[in-house]
């Protein structure tokens, strides 16, 4: 892999830019691997990269039905913060922003982490006391997270509404200076560049119909549209369609299927510096550095796997947009599309082990995963290569949901879910 | 947005009024205090979560505030049938999607292109 650096980008202008590689390559699949990991999103190609970065293990193939990055890897809001309630959350949480912070450096690849912070609007006592303990707790996490006045938010974040007439007035708001927001395209192809420059095979296009079982139960490999391959340890990566890929190992997951929709703006100069988030009127907004309004909507209420959602929950959250920033009424949208999230009964993730032997999970992330990807692919990727969890995430297990020892971020989450 | 004909009401109304109530023809436990913790996690945690047919709760909450049951295409969010609550899971096989659909997604749209 040639390195990307100024030198190279001054060296292929002075010849045409005819010297770029591909950024990874597309091989034939092998009948057998060490490790399959299925899905190429982010949280997958980090899980490749990791596996051979840190543990060693090279012969890995990562197979997806579609293209790479084509999930919710592409479909997100791009925020990132770590700004959760419990223990086990912000273990996780800030692992991951902690790894966002040097990614760019450690991939050879701009992924355009921009710590702008993350600021969560509160409109009524509920909210304010919601948030303190949030804030508290954080500290007592060593995470940052601090309070704000309406004036200092505003001063934050300059269009924001905090007049006493507002439709919803703010009584103050918590800010998360290190999260921020990162290019989503550019995570899934610098693992994707990263871990094929390791020797790691992402065979695109690959849809696995079957996991194949040895007769003591164990993990033998998948079948896909393109023949059967292989492996002693599998690794289900799939967002959204992990209880179609689990039940072909005959594994019922706690897990329900919900349409989620964003949205851009037309581009417009630089107007908006940070992420705002509001959980009691459900916004969330930024801009793109290509100048986009970036809007993420809510879940539809029923269970769906169509990739779009209702117009109805695009609109109530523009309503709240324009009342909480009335610059943007007069604001074009561009673009609307949906993804789907796989959600848990209390809102965090599982990655962990599964009753069958070989056989590995990380899902369950529901409508916040883009922001956990380094931590959860650093730790899932440990947890395939010693057969154990991290200690990081040795909480989020699937028998968690048989003991009664949930990690209940649903009541506690800062956004409605 | 969704048109969803309530079997009680006898007519279409819109997705607006409904609430989705979750799977449909599930046997609430009555012996939960004996149920087993592997019994336990079966009835309230797992689920199917189907991609394409599934039978499901609804309730007309801004209607007439009953429940009843569909079979939908969770792929096409199609309706195939609504029908009573209580009446037993209906022969999907003699159905076909209402002639005005509901919703027209890009999946549907595309798996209908001949």
């Amino acid at each position: 892999m040639r390195k990307y650096s100024v030198f190279a980008v001054a060296r292929e202008a002075m010849r045409g830019h005819r010297g770029w590689e591909a950024q990874w390559t597309s091989p034939e699949p092998r009948k057998e691997y060490d490790v399959i990991i299925i899905g190429a999103g982010g949280h997958g190609l980090g899980t490749a990269y990791y596996l051979a970065k840190e543990h060693g293990i090279t012969n890995i193939a990562v197979l997806e039905k579609g293209w790479l990055g084509g999930g919710n890897t592409g479909r997100n809001t791009t925020i990132i913060r770590s700004n959760y309630l419990y223990d086990e959350s912000a273990g996780i949480y800030d692992h991951a922003l902690k790894l966002w912070d040097g990614l760019s450096q450690d991939l050879n690849y701009n992924v355009m982490y921009s710590a702008r912070g993350v600021m969560m609007l509160s409109h009524n006592i509920h909210d304010q006391q919601v948030f303190k303990r949030h804030i508290h707790a954080n500290r007592l996490n060593g995470i940052d997270n601090e309070w704000l006045t309406p004036e200092q938010a505003q001063e934050f974040c300059p269009p924001l509404d905090i007049s006493r007439s507002a439709r919803y007035p703010i009584n103050g708001a918590a800010l998360q200076r290190r999260g921020g927001t990162a290019r989503h395209d550019a995570v899934a192809w610098g693992y994707a560049r990263a871990a094929a420059d390791r020797g790691v095979h992402i065979i695109q296009n690959c849809e696995v119909t079957g996991i194949r079982r040895n007769p003591d139960g164990s993990v033998a490999g998948v079948d896909t549209n393109r023949g059967q391959i292989n492996a002693k340890k599998v690794g289900v990566v799939a967002a959204g369609h992990t209880s179609v890929l689990m039940e072909m190992a005959g594994v019922r997951m706690p897990l329900v299927s919900y349409p989620l929709q964003a949205l851009v703006s037309e581009p417009v100069k630089p107007i908006f510096p940070c992420v705002v988030m509001s959980n009691t009127v459900h916004a969330y907004i930024s801009q793109s550095d290509k100048g986009e309004l970036v809007i993420g909507a809510g879940t539809d209420q029923y269970s769906s796997y169509s990739q779009t959602g209702g117009l109805q929950i695009i609109t109530h959250t523009l309503d709240a947009i324009c009342e909480l920033f009335p610059i943007f009424r007069r604001m074009k949208m561009m673009r609307s599309w949906g993804g789907i999230v796989d959600v848990t009964p209390d809102r965090s993730p599982i990655l962990a082990k599964t009753p069958v032997q070989g056989l590995y999970v990380n899902c369950g992330w529901g409508t916040g995963g883009f922001k956990a990807t380094p931590g959860s692919a650093n730790v899932f990727a440990h947890t395939i290569a010693n057969d154990a969890p991290h200690k990081i995430n040795a909480p989020f297990t699937l028998e968690r949901f048989r003991s009664g020892r949930l990690i209940d971020e649903a009541a506690a989450a800062a956004v409605a879910h | 947005m969704l048109l969803i004909y309530c079997p009680y009401c006898e007519e279409e109304r819109s997705e607006l009024e409904f609430r989705q109530g979750g799977d449909a023809h599930i046997a609430r436990p009555t012996n939960m205090t004996e149920m087993s913790d592997e019994d336990f996690e079966a009835f309230f945690f797992l689920r199917d979560n189907v991609k394409g047919l599934t039978f499901e709760r609804w309730r007309h909450l801004n209607g007439c505030g009953r429940f009843f049951n569909a079979a939908r295409d969770t792929v096409s969010d199609k309706f195939l049938t609504t029908y009573k609550a209580g009446l037993p899971r209906p022969d999907v096989s003699t159905l076909r999607p209402a002639a005005s659909a509901p919703v027209e997604t890009y999946e549907a749209t595309e798996s209908d292109a001949k």
